[in-house]
């Protein structure tokens, strides 16, 4: 019943010039996404990938235990001074994630090119 | 599926997860031919699933033999939706705060927990009734003469 949920990365380059790492999530984000979330995350060396894009385009459903593992990123990273930044979100999870609070430790963009045209 | 009344239908789904999704499908097809907006229709779909979630996790405890019930009843103005599971529920009526993102972030609160506040925050009205007779549920209503609020 649950959508796989796929993480892909990609890395980009900023307006500035700043190396921005991209993960790209596909399908449903839920308590069973740990691994491409959380995991995926893990998996990029801290120093060297400092900026990082949560792109959420392709995400069909996301609840708040999904929430919670972004959260759980926004945690490592802060820990580890790396920037995160989320795009494409839809305008009712733009609102569910500025109710948590999840904007005060990253900045939501519209989408990719927003996000990129501020890195 | 089963229909009680012209106004009112009730789903019985699996307690497992990822059926929360169907649940919200039919909330949400019953909230559009009432003409509910599609923002408005977006809420319901989430406090539902987080219902589901909260039913299916902590009512049945993922128990395969035991289904969730899922109840929508239109009247003139508002839907009201009820998730029903076989735990007792909660002992007194919760208060969901808002979630403290700063205490989430230092690890002194669980990064979980934020699906009462969510439900709350996002229909008109919500009760927690815990189980006397049958089974216990949540109810949510939301109305349309709350659509431009």
């Amino acid at each position: 019943m649950q959508t796989a949920n796929k993480v892909s990365q990609q890395q980009l380059t900023g307006a500035s010039g700043q190396a921005v790492t991209a993960l790209r999530y596909t399908g449903d984000i839920s308590s069973a996404s740990k691994e491409p979330v959380v995991g995926e995350y893990q998996s990029l060396d801290k120093a060297t990938h400092k900026f990082i894009l949560l792109d959420f385009k392709g995400v069909e459903y996301l609840n708040s235990s999904g929430i919670a593992l972004v959260i759980q990123v926004l945690m490592e990273a802060n820990k580890a001074g790396q920037k995160i930044s989320i795009c494409s979100l839809t305008p009712h999870f733009i609102k569910v994630f500025t109710m948590v609070g999840i904007t005060k430790y990253a900045t939501l963009y519209a989408d990719e090119a927003a996000a990129l045209a501020t890195l | 599926m089963t229909m009680s009344s012209d106004s009112s239908v009730e789903v019985r789904l699996p307690s497992r997860l990822g059926f929360e999704k169907i649940a919200m499908s039919t909330a949400a097809s019953y909230a559009k031919q009432m003409g509910f907006s599609e923002d408005r229709i977006d809420d319901l779909k989430t406090a539902v699933a987080e219902a589901c979630i909260n039913a299916i996790e902590h009512g049945n405890q993922f128990k395969p033999g035991i289904s969730m019930g899922l109840v929508l009843s239109m009247s003139p103005g508002e839907l009201e939706v009820k998730v029903l599971d076989d735990g007792n529920g909660l002992d007194k009526p919760p208060s969901p705060e808002k979630p403290d993102i700063d205490r989430k972030m230092s690890g002194e609160e669980e990064a979980r927990g934020m699906g009462m506040f969510l439900i709350q925050a996002l229909v008109d009205e919500v009760e927690w009734v815990p189980r006397t007779e049958g089974q216990s549920f949540v109810r949510l209503v939301i109305r349309l003469d709350k659509e431009n609020e």
